[in-house]
């Protein structure tokens, strides 16, 4: 229900831009620091991983491809949105909840304004525009930390790594990357506007209810990210 | 001015408002005591629309205002302010910004009337320049004459006032009153106050209106209701427990 009264709300009501700016300062510009180290480290970590397997079987070559997809297809965005979910979905849950347990929700619409247009359309598009674009930073920085641990710390030829990354990553990959950002971000905006938004009375609540914006957030993101799996594979590699 | 008729309300289950009539004259304060969780501030919502009744009508201007729409409400909503019990400034925004949304969100783009506006504001309820400081840096009386002046600065017909002196201390619950007054003369703007305060009461009412089980049991003068012998109503005046039972 919030999410079609948001929708609709973005027709009906003219953007306010500057606080969509605002939002995606915070979520797009203050996340990179955490976005990036996460998928600086989880490309290093798979790439050693993997490399630890594939030598075994003389299969270094392969290891590029590997992480190439697998950052890609999986860990760059559920890691990234998951974090998304921890750092900016907790954030909103409780900004909002403040808001409503203090009045100030109802002090908006006693001032002729509509909440979900001034409070909820801002978040919305600001996280599902950030989103995809840090979910691209996660995947160039895990990709290019897979390579340098790879390449430069066990030894495997840099221009097959590439090579063989280039010739099996698909651009399919990489949209897969982006669209499940996108819908993983519409989950977590909802979910943690919704859960603000109703929020029981009392600072108790406002703990409660950033937890459980969090926790549901994530769960269903996770939970999404199978059924997204199935579908997107069926859809972008039916041929 | 404002009329309501019949206003049924129900919250978590429990029935608190019975039936509630009250009509305000343009210009007159009334004032609805009653004790705490009466349903005073459900009232309030009502009339503000944002809580709709179960049953029953609110009338303003005499427009039937019950079963808008919240586009259709808006318009209504700029005619009559409402001081929120806790204040409910806008914590993001400076003193200038929480004063100026209502008049930017009316389409006053220009940053010197903005300015010359905030600033007349603010001399009404003394708090000139303090404009640059946040909510956080103010103190209860001040935030309370800072949501006073935002809900002003659109000069609107009629003032909801929410337990405006609870929490305050009797110096500041005065320079409150004083202000209610001196906005009802100086703008002609009628106002209906909730409050359980009867310094309050007495001092800003044209009329008191005691709410009591979901309706209004008594109404009258501050003399009226000073001199009422009716047990309820005096127990609450002269605020003596015994009437309910608890006893020293």
């Amino acid at each position: 229900m919030l999410l079609g009264d948001t929708l609709r709300s973005m027709v009906q009501y003219r953007l306010r831009w500057d606080q969509i700016f605002e939002q995606m300062y915070f979520i797009g510009i203050r996340s990179q620091v955490v976005v990036l180290t996460t998928g600086a480290f989880t490309g290093a970590v798979f790439a050693a991983q993997v490399w630890f397997q594939f030598k075994r079987f003389g299969m270094e070559s392969a290891i590029g491809p590997t992480v190439s997809i697998a950052m890609c297809r999986e860990l760059g965005p559920v890691l990234c949105c998951l974090l998304l979910a921890g750092r900016v979905g907790a954030a909103m849950a409780a900004e909002l909840s403040s808001m409503k347990i203090t009045e100030q929700v109802d002090a908006l619409r006693a001032l002729g304004v509509y909440p979900t247009e001034y409070l909820i359309v801002p978040r919305f598009l600001a996280l599902v525009i950030s989103a995809p674009i840090l979910t691209g930073l996660a995947l160039v920085t895990g990709i290019g930390c897979g390579y340098f641990v790879a390449v430069k710390i066990f030894g495997v030829d840099g221009a097959y790594y590439w090579d063989n990354t280039i010739k099996f990553t698909d651009s399919k990959d990489v949209v897969i990357a982006l669209i499940k950002s996108f819908i993983f971000a519409v989950i977590i905006s909802a979910i943690a506007c919704h859960k603000g938004m109703n929020c029981p009375p009392g600072t108790a609540g406002v703990g409660k209810t950033t937890t459980e914006a969090v926790v549901n957030a994530s769960l269903t993101l996770l939970i999404v990210n199978f059924f997204l799996t199935i579908l997107l594979n069926a859809l972008l590699y039916s041929n | 001015m404002l009329e309501l008729k019949g206003i049924r309300k129900s919250m978590g289950g429990q029935e608190v408002l019975r039936g509630v009539n009250l009509r305000v004259a343009p210009a007159e304060r009334v004032v609805v005591i009653g004790r705490s969780g009466c349903g005073k501030s459900v009232m309030l919502r009502v009339i503000m629309g944002l809580l709709q009744p179960e049953a029953g009508e609110v009338f303003f201007e005499g427009k039937k205002l019950t079963g808008l729409s919240e586009e259709e409400w808006n318009p209504y909503r700029r005619k009559i302010g409402m001081l929120f019990q806790g204040a409910a400034l806008f914590d993001s925004l400076s003193v200038f910004d929480n004063l100026a949304f209502p008049l930017r969100e009316q389409g006053e783009k220009s940053e010197g009337v903005l300015r010359q506006k905030v600033a007349e504001a603010l001399k009404i309820v003394s708090l000139s320049g303090t404009e640059e400081k946040m909510p956080a840096e103010l103190s209860g009386g001040m935030k309370k004459r800072a949501a006073l002046a935002r809900a002003i600065i659109c000069r609107p017909d009629i003032m909801l006032y929410d337990e405006p002196t609870t929490g305050l201390d009797p110096i500041v619950a005065d320079s409150i009153n004083r202000l209610i007054l001196h906005l009802g003369k100086m703008f002609g703007m009628a106002s209906i106050v909730v409050t359980h305060d009867m310094v309050s009461a007495r001092m800003v009412g044209d009329r008191i209106s005691y709410l009591h089980e979901g309706k209004i049991y008594f109404e009258g003068t501050p003399e009226q209701v000073d001199r009422c012998e009716d047990p309820l109503v005096r127990d609450f005046v002269r605020g003596h427990a015994e009437g309910i039972g608890i006893t020293g």
